[in-house]
């Protein structure tokens, strides 16, 4: 399987564990993006293709199967005063409207902004969740190609925002609310928050025998309860221990 | 305008000129001493012997160490050939000519070709014309063409470097030049050889533009020749970027600097060796 | 024993023309990528853009040869200077025992990976740059001091050849005229060595520009012009480097295109190195 780089961490841990417990031809997996996953599935290079975004109009001729979902969360340093943003001043910033925090309630300061690189995934969900049509990131943001060196920026620049995976958030940095809603694993599953996107598992056609048995793993109740645990939405509900 | 002493001048130019090169060497020294202070202590055999668990957050790096070795392997068997016989074309077949002069433009120019073009010309050519896919060979290829110019050059030193005399005596002695070659001139030029062999060994491991976009990243032991697999320095350069695993990113470069430190070494050693032999 | 010879001479002859052949193959293949889009968005629109969106059609790449230059430049302005001193220090001042230590490590210096210098850029000097100077740190000016260490054994060790180059007779009769050793090394030595210094700069360009991964680490990568040394930027080969993975159809020949850009810079490089001062540089 190859694909997102947002949904290798997670396809990994799983591929490992379906390898402990099945006998049998090895489950590898290969990053390369979401775009590179859809175009692996369709020239059948893989047999399972990952995406961490929707499909568009034009690729077609895959299967999807809804692994998780993810919510992409905005972050600020924690020393940051500012906890809440808007969905308009959050397409400011990126767009290059707002430059500085006391624009949008913050102490005195440019902002700085990270992006992800052009074909990313995450960008992809954020552009289509955030930006809308119209507004596009403007050229001037730092440009990353993982979360985790975002999240490093923005951890140590008082003055950044990035926006991440929500599993990927850690006590470096602070997760902001978006129109008023937290993100956490709670307003995301129950679709409070508004910010997600689908992993998404593609196969070209029927998934061979192969590809199926694993498929059928990805949603047993101990793997949604694994996806759970590494801070994505299930999509399954049942194993997921109450509370996470 | 009042012109300094020129005892003065030369004293400060001195003091400015040793500050300079202590300036180099305290980048040096500094660099070194980070990623050992910080890396040492994660080293444990354990470390270097068990598998990454969880994208290498926890566990060891020891398939990355296997992948840096196969793909370097892989580039010296295909490098090391090409390289002697062409030094040896130039030095011992050829007299300073048209032929010669485009040879050596041809290594000088790709010795100056940046590692992410070889990258992008392994990807296009290894992995996507060849079919060869995302693997070990196609790693390994793309370096192989990325150190020729080193083995050339030190090689082609090397052998020039080896005295007139040593042929002289050989042909009068009755031998054709390909004897004269395989039998005197390359056992004498050979710790110089192996000089260059053992520095493009340290260029391969410490590339990682070049073989992220020809091995890929996977993280399993390479098991053929055809797997993907990941090296020490993509492993490294996925941690510290990811932020997966900072004590073992700190862990890995610390291993890649060790061995750049004994492979810049035993280059050293040989080269004293060699020019005390020959001169 | 005629035969075997000829044939051991033809064999070894296709042997030495593998360098060529690859280079060729290497430009070959770039190029048949790179080059339909470039044709296709018109040349000029290509190289004068100030657009990049290549998921939208967008291929303009000023923006990353402006920060190439910028960063190429800063790094020279670093090692330049440093390198020649460094180098006129090893021939000319260091006692032997101190030449016999420093030489060495400056070898060392050229063999730590990139990647180790971009990851010390990001936790040492980045921060540096941005508490002290202001800006996002990750900058031109991070990128041209990580590059500007990285081109240093470069520059060094051709220019050191250049100034052993320079006959002992030179030196030893400007001090038989009552110069001092400093008035030699200016007056006499240094203009004695330009040409292999020259070439030890553009040597040096050509390391810096096609710096790949430390320079990614550092430089921010914002698809600007910049406007100042605080300034984030990108260059042609992070622009390769950090798309490269995630690109498909046009996106990935937009990628080739660049690199067909920067191995043109490259070669002209080398060139200028190779053919107008005539002389060979040792190995890096």
């Amino acid at each position: 399987m190859a694909g997102s780089t947002s949904i290798q961490p997670i396809a990994e841990l799983l591929a490992d564990r379906y390898m402990a417990q099945h006998a049998g031809p090895a489950v590898e997996v290969q990053g390369g993006g979401s775009s590179a996953g859809i175009r692996a599935a369709l020239s059948g290079a893989a047999e399972i293709g990952m995406s961490s975004r929707q499909l568009k109009p034009e690729e077609t001729g895959l299967k999807e199967y809804l692994m998780a979902r993810d919510a992409i969360a905005l972050i600020v340093h924690p020393g940051n005063p500012v906890r809440s943003l808007t969905k308009e001043q959050v397409r400011g910033i990126f767009s290059g409207r707002v430059q500085r925090w006391e624009a949008v309630g913050g102490r005195s300061g440019a902002i700085t902004f990270i992006t992800r690189e052009e074909g990313s995934g995450t960008r992809g969900a954020f552009e289509e969740l955030v930006m809308g049509k119209e507004t596009e990131i403007a050229p001037d943001g730092i440009v990353q190609d993982s979360t985790g060196a975002a999240r490093a920026i923005v951890a140590t620049d008082p003055d950044a925002i990035a926006y991440i995976s929500l599993g990927m958030v850690t006590p470096e940095v602070a997760a902001i609310a978006l129109d008023g809603v937290q993100p956490t694993h709670e307003s995301a599953t129950d679709g409070t928050y508004a910010l997600t996107r689908p992993f998404l598992l593609l196969t070209k056609g029927e998934p061979t025998p192969k590809a199926r048995a694993f498929l059928d793993f990805v949603v047993t109740p101990e793997s949604q309860a694994t996806i759970a645990e590494e801070g994505y939405i299930p999509v399954k509900p049942a194993g997921r221990g109450s509370g996470a | 305008m009042k012109r300094l002493n020129p005892e003065v001048t030369q004293r400060i130019a001195t003091v400015c000129l040793w500050a300079a090169a202590g300036l180099a060497l305290s980048v040096l020294a500094y660099i070194i001493i980070l990623v050992l202070a910080k890396g040492l202590p994660v080293l444990t055999p354990h470390f270097l012997l068990a598998s990454p668990e969880r994208m290498g957050r926890a566990g060891g790096i020891f398939p990355t160490i296997v992948g840096s070795l196969a793909l370097t392997l892989v580039a010296l068997v295909v490098a090391t050939p090409l390289g002697v016989g062409t030094a040896v074309y130039l030095t011992e077949y050829t007299q300073p000519g048209r032929l010669a002069a485009v040879i050596r433009f041809g290594v000088d120019c790709l010795a100056g070709v940046p590692s992410i073009i070889f990258g992008l010309f392994g990807f296009i050519f290894f992995v996507i014309r060849l079919g060869m896919g995302w693997s070990v060979l196609s790693g390994g290829l793309t370096l192989a063409v990325m150190i020729l110019p080193t083995i050339i050059r030190t090689a082609e030193e090397a052998i020039r470097a080896v005295p007139g005399s040593y042929r002289e005596a050989s042909f009068s002695a009755g031998a054709t030049s390909w004897q004269t070659i395989t039998r005197v001139v390359l056992p004498a030029a050979l710790p110089g050889v192996v000089t260059g062999i053992v520095l493009a060994i340290g260029r391969s491991i410490g590339e990682t533009a070049a073989v992220i976009f020809t091995a890929g990243t996977a993280l399993r032991l390479p098991t053929s020749l055809f797997a993907s697999s990941r090296t020490m320095a993509v492993h490294f350069y996925i941690l510290a970027r990811e932020g997966l695993s900072m004590p073992r990113a700190y862990g890995t470069a610390a291993v890649l600097i060790i061995l750049i430190l004994l492979i810049n070494t035993a280059a050293n050693a040989l080269m004293v060796r060699f020019r005390a032999r020959t001169q | 024993m005629k035969t075997k010879e000829w044939l051991i001479e033809k064999t070894l002859l296709l042997m030495a023309l593998s360098a060529v052949a690859m280079l060729a193959l290497i430009a070959i293949f770039v190029f048949i990528e790179g080059t339909p889009i470039m044709a296709r968005e018109g040349l000029g629109h290509f190289l004068l853009g100030r657009k990049w969106a290549p998921t939208k059609g967008s291929f303009g790449i000023f923006p990353m040869i402006v920060g190439s230059v910028w960063v190429t430049i800063g790094a020279l302005v670093i090692a330049g200077p440093l390198g020649l001193a460094c180098a006129v220090f090893l021939v000319e001042i260091a006692p032997r025992k101190v030449a016999d230590i420093v030489r060495p490590a400056i070898q060392l210096l050229a063999g730590i990976p990139s990647v180790v210098y971009g990851f010390v850029g990001i936790v040492v000097l980045v921060p540096l740059i941005r508490e002290h100077l202001g800006g996002p740190g990750l900058s031109v000016l991070a990128a041209s001091i990580i590059l500007g260490v990285m081109v240093l054994p470069t520059v060094i060790s051709i220019s050191q050849d250049a100034l052993e180059a320079v006959p002992r007779t030179y030196k030893e009769g400007a001090l038989a005229l009552g110069c001092t050793h400093w008035q030699a090394i200016t007056r006499v030595i240094l203009p004695a060595a330009r040409p292999g210094i020259t070439v030890a700069i553009v040597l040096g360009l050509g390391r810096a520009i096609g710096e790949t991964m430390a320079v990614i680490m550092v430089v921010g990568n914002a698809v600007k012009v910049p406007a100042g040394l605080l300034d984030p930027a990108r260059t042609l080969t992070s622009n390769i480097a950090l798309e490269m993975a995630y690109a498909g159809g046009d996106h990935r020949e937009a990628l080739f295109a660049t690199g067909v850009v920067l191995f043109m810079f490259i070669m002209l490089l080398n060139s200028l190195a190779a053919l107008r001062f005539g002389r060979r540089r040792p190995s890096p």
